[in-house]
């Protein structure tokens, strides 16, 4: 398909109007927005989960469900928000709807490998899922799945956990070797790529980490399953198996991960605070480096998770100097953030209370993180509370705000209608306490004693697990005024016009909802996609 | 720049380092410290906790500051500054994380070498009594190879004289402590204050970890690969030891404590323990 001729898009064979979101559809958006509403099911289902986890932990007896059912439970929720929620969304949903925008494109470089990286998802979530039900038990070794643990728990469940994983790999590869070739190859002529808007940059660096990185953990994963299935010895320290190389695989993809959970909501990030502060992004090169910096640091990193593992002192060592050394560009970052921020002219709408309130967790999040690194700081509080607090600041204050925040930004294009800002506030109010109360205390309970992953713990820290359990309680309530707020507004909220925000990026610059082609005619140049106060003439 | 603003932000930065100070050196969030390790790792969490709110309060003001003060004002359509960057500012704030991450990587650095951590973990095969190679050496071990933990001397706080030697065995879901000179097998581990021990650990079945927080030590026991844990108490009382690494459905039931005797205790302690004086 030659991308130059726009009607080629409205072939017979794309289904129209709703049933297309249910279709094989070729269209960057409608994959987009499939990528965003499965992640949010997910999303929901991972939080169940996580009840479950809050509420047995309410007490310090082990007394809601079964021990095997907590393990499983626990194993569930990790994989689920990882890689069903936050991987698929922050990459795949709001990077396939914008960055064919960004690049001045009508679409993916490959459309069918991108719908194919969809359709992977839910079958492969489907079957994660149904392991609880119809494999007799899902896997329970967590989602790392360290063997031996991994090795001697129902086998049934493992098995199906390590094929879900693969496919979302799969897809997630899929995904990246799409976004590299598309910002790559595909841009508009005259688009240089030191024009292109933030999270192009975000994106190609995630999508080089998920092109170096993922192979490993499947390649680890079908070794894993040769000992499950075929017995042989990989991993099996009776067989002669090294169990602490299967720790170094498995971080080896796994801490990049982390970036690329992370580095896509900084692009989002850097997207939305120009926009509503009225300035351009400060420090627009230091920002593309920063990146660059973050991918290269970010994949050799990953021992800084077994310091207390079989590791040597010389290897604690390394790690800790390379992981502190993240802090340099990682600080570049929010110290420009603030920047763009200083002497705008803010409106402080829902997107912009998410985004600043990202900076405020993750901030809190990497100084925890800056002293996990120090391997004599680790060696305390490894595997502990502390760490679940730590990464929830990551993942959660940082990726998930980023993806409430940009909802709410992009909310507008994909529907023509500006969700409503009172039902915002209050999601963002009960999302930003609920977090703050669940996580907060957790740094306590490991500092003083609670390792992770237990279903009973010592009776002098059930006040603060309660206090934790009230803020997921708040979480949980959280969802009710965005799932409220996202319906009815689709229905019957404010119209919002082509670009609500007088923003300057391509996205805004066609009709709300975009047409199939993107532009009705030649695509936009976008020279510079921050240029706020040098266009005054732009707000039509 | 006005003189006035320059003096507001110096009292500013001033009592922002000084609350930070004051937090991390009076706000306690660590249980009580029974090793000679923990006051070393007190010390550094509380630099680590007075740099952490200098730096998280600073950025948090600055920007509810920002939001406040650079707020739009209703009907006000315009645009703020187009300022699209300022290098000496920006090698200002890369210079700022840099400075700081070298510091506490250096500070870190002394503290885990007065741990103990850098210490050669195989050193004790060449001194080692007689006794305890027959355990913590299997057959197809790469020669009694110790990969991972802190081993001995090296500690600065650590006494000169005998090491105690103790073999632990985990498996799910408990830990058994064997003292190799008397002979004792225990559920509990028992040691002196003041002298050093030296933890031999392996798992038999998955991958445990051995948690004191009051001695703020961990190390996994892994199956197949030995590793070492070395420390002296210094307090005498009772402590949970807690399994860190999830090893399966009853992973947070497995603790035990260990005991630390004044030394007089702990030879009576020995000497009513050792199996040829009790029947068990």
């Amino acid at each position: 398909m030659t991308l130059a001729n726009p009607s080629d898009f409205d072939g017979n064979l794309q289904p129209q109007g709703w049933l297309r979101y249910f279709s094989f559809s070729l269209d960057h958006k409608v994959i987009g927005l499939q990528y965003l509403v499965c992640g949010f099911i997910f999303y929901l289902i991972g939080g169940a989960l996580a009840g479950v986890i809050r509420t047995e932990l309410i007490s310090p007896i082990s007394d809601f469900v079964s021990r095997e059912t907590y393990n499983e439970v626990l194993t569930l929720h990790g994989t689920v928000m990882i890689f069903l929620w936050i991987v698929p969304v922050v990459n795949g949903a709001f990077g396939n709807y914008l960055i064919p925008f960004y690049v001045g494109a009508r679409d993916m470089a490959f459309p069918r490998l991108n719908a194919v990286a969809f359709w992977l998802i839910p079958p492969a979530g489907i079957l994660l899922i149904s392991s609880y039900f119809i494999a007799g038990a899902a896997a329970q070794s967590g989602w790392t799945a360290y063997p031996p643990l991994s090795l001697t728990t129902p086998a049934a469940g493992q098995v199906v956990w390590i094929l879900s994983v693969l496919l979302l790999g799969g897809s997630s590869i899929f995904g990246g070797i799409n976004f590299i070739a598309t910002i790559l190859k595909l841009r508009r002529p005259g688009l240089k790529l030191m024009m292109l808007p933030m999270y192009c940059w975000a994106m190609l660096g995630t999508s080089v980490l998920v092109v170096l990185s993922t192979p490993v953990l499947a390649g680890t994963l079908i070794l894993l399953s040769f000992d499950i299935i075929a017995h042989t010895g990989f991993f099996n320290p009776t067989m002669g198996g090294n169990v602490v190389v299967y720790q170094h695989l498995f971080w080896f993809y796994s801490h990049p991960a982390v970036y690329i959970m992370v580095l896509p909501a900084f692009g989002l990030v850097s997207e939305i605070l120009p926009i509503h502060a009225r300035k351009p992004l400060f420090g627009y090169t230091t920002m593309v480096y920063s990146i660059m910096a973050i991918v290269f640091l970010g994949l050799i990193v990953w021992a800084h998770h077994m310091f207390t593992s079989g590791t040597p002192p010389w290897m604690r060592l390394f790690f800790t100097i390379a992981t502190s050394f993240i802090a340099v560009p990682t600080g570049i970052k929010f110290f420009n953030w603030l920047a763009t921020l200083w002497g705008g002219k803010i409106a402080l709408n829902s997107a912009m209370l998410f985004s600043c309130a990202f900076i405020v967790n993750f901030v809190f999040g990497g100084i925890t993180g800056v002293a996990l690194a120090q391997v004599p700081f680790d060696i305390h509080v490894h595997d502990t509370y502390f760490v679940v607090g730590h990464f929830h600041y990551i993942v959660y204050g940082g990726t998930v705000f980023v993806i409430f925040g940009s909802l709410y930004h992009w909310y507008p294009k994909f529907t023509g209608r500006l969700l409503n800002e009172d039902l915002g506030r209050l999601h963002f109010l009960l999302t930003f306490v609920g977090f703050n109360l669940c996580f907060a205390p957790q740094h306590w309970l490991g500092l003083n004693g609670m390792p992770r992953r237990v279903a009973e713990y010592d009776p002098a820290f059930t006040t603060l697990n309660q206090v934790s359990s009230v803020g997921a309680l708040l979480m949980a309530i959280s969802t009710l005024p965005l799932l409220i707020n996202v319906v009815v507004t689709a229905i019957n909220g404010k119209e919002a016009g082509d670009n609500p925000w007088n923003a300057l990026t391509s996205e805004w610059l066609t009709s709300s909802p975009p047409p199939v082609e993107n532009w009705h005619g030649e695509a936009p140049l976008v020279t510079e996609p921050y240029g706020y106060g040098q266009h005054q003439e732009t707000k039509a | 720049m006005p003189i006035r603003t320059v003096l507001a932000v110096l009292t500013a930065t001033t009592a922002l380092v000084l609350t930070g100070l004051w937090v991390g050196y009076n706000v306690n969030m660590l249980p009580l410290g029974a090793s000679s390790n923990a006051s070393t790792y007190d010390d550094l969490f509380k630099v680590l906790f007075s740099i952490g709110t200098v730096l998280f309060l600073g950025i948090v003001i600055l920007l509810v500051y920002s939001l406040f003060r650079f707020r739009r004002r209703s009907g006000d359509l315009s645009d703020g500054l187009a300022i699209e960057g300022n290098l000496p500012l920006e090698i200002v704030w890369t210079a700022i994380p840099a400075v700081v991450v070298l510091f506490v990587g250096l500070y870190s650095y002394d503290i885990y070498e007065r741990m103990g951590g850098m210490a050669t973990l195989n050193d004790h095969m060449a001194m080692d009594h007689g006794a305890m190679q027959q355990v913590s050496v299997k057959e197809g071990d790469t020669a009694g190879r110790v990969w991972g933990g802190i081993g001995v001397a090296g500690m600065d706080a650590a006494p000169a004289g005998p090491v105690l030697p103790v073999e632990v065995t985990a498996m799910q879901f408990a830990f058994i402590f064997h003292y190799p000179g008397s002979d004792i097998t225990s559920g509990e581990l028992h040691v002196p204050t003041g002298q050093q021990v030296e933890l031999r650990m392996e798992a038999r079945d998955v991958i445990h970890a051995f948690w004191v927080p009051q001695f703020r030590l961990k190390q996994d026991v892994i199956p197949g690969q030995p590793t070492v844990l070395s420390f002296t108490a210094t307090r005498a009382g009772t402590y949970p030891i807690i399994c860190a690494e999830l090893c399966g459905p009853y992973h947070g039931g497995m603790r035990s404590n260990v005991v630390v005797h004044e030394p007089d205790a702990y030879d009576n302690w020995l000497q009513q323990n050792t199996p040829n004086r009790t029947t068990t």
